[in-house]
């Protein structure tokens, strides 16, 4: 196939997805550039001069409550929310090697708390906390409720690596005489170690721009979507998308640095071999 | 990390007896099985099969302004369902699920066939898969809102086309319209059809393309008869991914139509913000029915469990 002239299918095809991928990033960039809006500049374009005022107005405290604060929060919900997700899927994917009873159903309520919809496990866990007299909070509730949206997504990518992973490099090992632990540590964890790097990704992005799961459960601080979910309605200055530039760059610079790690391991490993 | 030490069965002293051997073997893994897999069963049992649970009970209760009485009410479920304005809604977010998971459907296959059969070389391939990815991990609160200068009255789109003389005036009806939220819905979720089906196109075995070819088959019908069939695992993964976000939607639905348009969980989160927990739950516990019988449809189609 590969030396095969272009067909007409080809371009058309390749406009289609030139025009999908301006769809993705053409309305992204447009809040990019309108941050830049001059002081007296409004939400839509044009460009009234250029300035970086509203990025300042960002991190004054009275203009748009607490961006920091609910920064920091959100920043550590997303760092709890992946150290747990590592290690709650590895153990998990390695308990999936082996059937056991009540694999099947562990292995379906996973699958379920990826489709049942956010908003009910909000309510729920909402109903539960106060019915239990315990007070929601960022760091209980909302922690518990990502994790129902995390834990799925690395279930799964760590059950997908393991039904492809061949046991006879394990075997090999135990041949060679290590123990259970140095097998682990020295054979099974490198080879999954990029996997795991994405399901750490995946739990962090996810947690940090979760919104409908934190709605019930956050308590009396907000997280940063919910404080920009409220900006929506009561913000009327460019400022929103200073935020919104500010946080995906962020998210961009996070993805970014989870890539250069599986890159740099997958050139190790290539070494190695 | 203790568990995995355990992973292996522990040495056994007694090499005459090996059936016995062998039976703590299996006892020392089918325990370490329950201890790995233990984390995971105990989070998702407190936090999503008793909030589930509790939804069910709470929503027989009974309720006013100053809290929540246990009771066997079927109150709630009467004037969920009893309500012409509960069946507008449903019928509205329904009509927002279909439009949307055909969209997303149509894109995320042609962009996932394009990604797969067209690109030559594995990097590009990975390159380009990730350009479609990045934008699903950045907050979806800020896709949205970048969606208004873009459609507003005085958006990009009107202006141009104003300019260029092609309309008289703004179009109303780009933003805060269903126009704007199945946009908004279609710009936040092909990911989730595109992840999928580009994963089962990449596994299908290009020989069988071939052979199709050498058979006499043309481009559509090797596209209709090989590869969409194979492709159905991924495409309906995807579906359920699309139904149940599109399905379980409301700030979509408030921030890009303004608050004119309706959907089921925007209806419940307007009884939360009341404090109206049972009605909610009731809510709540119609729309998980109808998002699960769905799923189970879509799921007649294909055993995922196989497809990982």
């Amino acid at each position: 196939m590969s030396h095969e002239k272009r067909t007409l299918e080809f371009y058309v095809l390749a406009i289609f997805f030139a025009v999908f991928v301006f769809f993705l990033y053409g309305p992204l960039s447009a809040v990019l550039i309108l941050s830049f809006q001059g002081p007296d500049g409004g939400l839509t374009f044009p460009l009234n001069g250029v300035s970086v005022h509203w990025f300042y107005n960002l991190f004054e405290q009275q203009a748009v409550g607490d961006f920091g604060a609910s920064f920091k929060r959100s920043f550590s919900l997303g760092v709890m929310v992946m150290v747990v997700n590592v290690l709650v899927s590895l153990l998990a994917g390695l308990a999936f090697r082996r059937k056991f009873r009540g694999s099947t159903v562990l292995f379906y309520l996973t699958v379920a708390s990826l489709v049942v919809p956010s908003i009910i496990i909000s309510l729920g866990i909402g109903v539960v906390f106060q019915q239990l007299g315990l007070k929601p909070a960022w760091y209980s509730s909302a922690f518990g409720a990502h994790l129902t949206w995390t834990l799925p997504f690395g279930v799964l990518i760590m059950f997908a690596v393991f039904n492809r992973f061949s046991p006879s490099y394990e075997e090999a090992a135990r041949d060679l005489g290590a123990t259970s632990w140095q097998t682990f540590r020295h054979v099974l964890l490198p080879m999954i170690a990029p996997s795991l790097i994405g399901v750490g990704l995946f739990g962090f992005t996810l947690s940090y721009d979760e919104f409908a799961r934190t709605l019930m459960t956050s308590g009396t601080y907000n997280t940063l979507p919910l404080e920009i979910y409220g900006m929506t309605t009561n913000v009327t200055t460019p400022v929103l998308y200073a935020l919104g530039t500010v946080t995906t760059l962020f998210s961009f610079s996070i993805i970014l640095l989870a890539l250069a790690i599986i890159l740099v391991m997958r050139r190790r490993q290539a070494k190695l071999v | 990390m203790t568990a995995a030490i355990t992973e292996e069965p522990p040495q056994i002293e007694a090499p005459t007896k090996p059936a016995f051997a062998a039976s703590i073997g299996k006892i020392a893994a089918v325990v370490a099985s329950y201890l790995q897999a233990a984390p995971l069963a105990l989070i998702l049992g407190f936090f999503f099969l008793l909030p589930i649970l509790m939804i069910a009970v709470v929503s027989f209760w009974d309720y006013d302004f100053a809290g929540l009485y246990p009771d066997f009410l079927t109150m709630n479920y009467t004037d969920t369902l009893g309500s012409w304005v509960t069946w507008k809604t449903y019928l509205n977010t329904l009509k927002y699920t279909a439009l949307v998971w055909g969209l997303t459907l149509v894109i995320g296959f042609w962009v996932a066939y394009f990604l797969a059969f067209h690109i030559r070389t594995t990097t590009m391939q990975m390159v380009l898969f990730l350009v479609c990815t990045v934008p699903f991990l950045t907050s979806n609160i800020i896709r949205m809102i970048s969606w208004i200068p873009v459609l507003g009255r005085n958006g990009l789109v009107n202006s141009t086309l104003v300019e260029m003389g092609i309309i008289p005036a703004p179009i109303e009806w780009l933003l805060y319209s269903d126009f704007a939220v199945v946009l908004a819905m279609v710009h936040l979720n092909t990911l989730f059809m595109v992840t999928p089906i580009f994963n089962t196109l990449m596994r299908i075995d290009k020989s069988l393309i071939e052979a199709a070819r050498d058979a006499g088959a043309n481009g559509w019908q090797i596209l209709w008869n090989v590869i969409l069939p194979l492709a159905k695992p991924g495409m309906a993964i995807g579906s359920i991914f699309v139904v149940t976000l599109v399905m379980a939607d409301f700030s979509t639905v408030q921030v890009m139509s303004g608050g004119q348009s309706a959907s089921v969980a925007l209806m419940m989160k307007n009884q939360m913000s009341l404090l109206q927990y049972p009605a909610a739950a009731a809510n709540a516990v119609v729309l998980l029915i109808v998002v699960l019988l769905m799923v189970a449809a879509i799921l007649r189609v294909v055993d995922i469990r196989k497809e990982l």
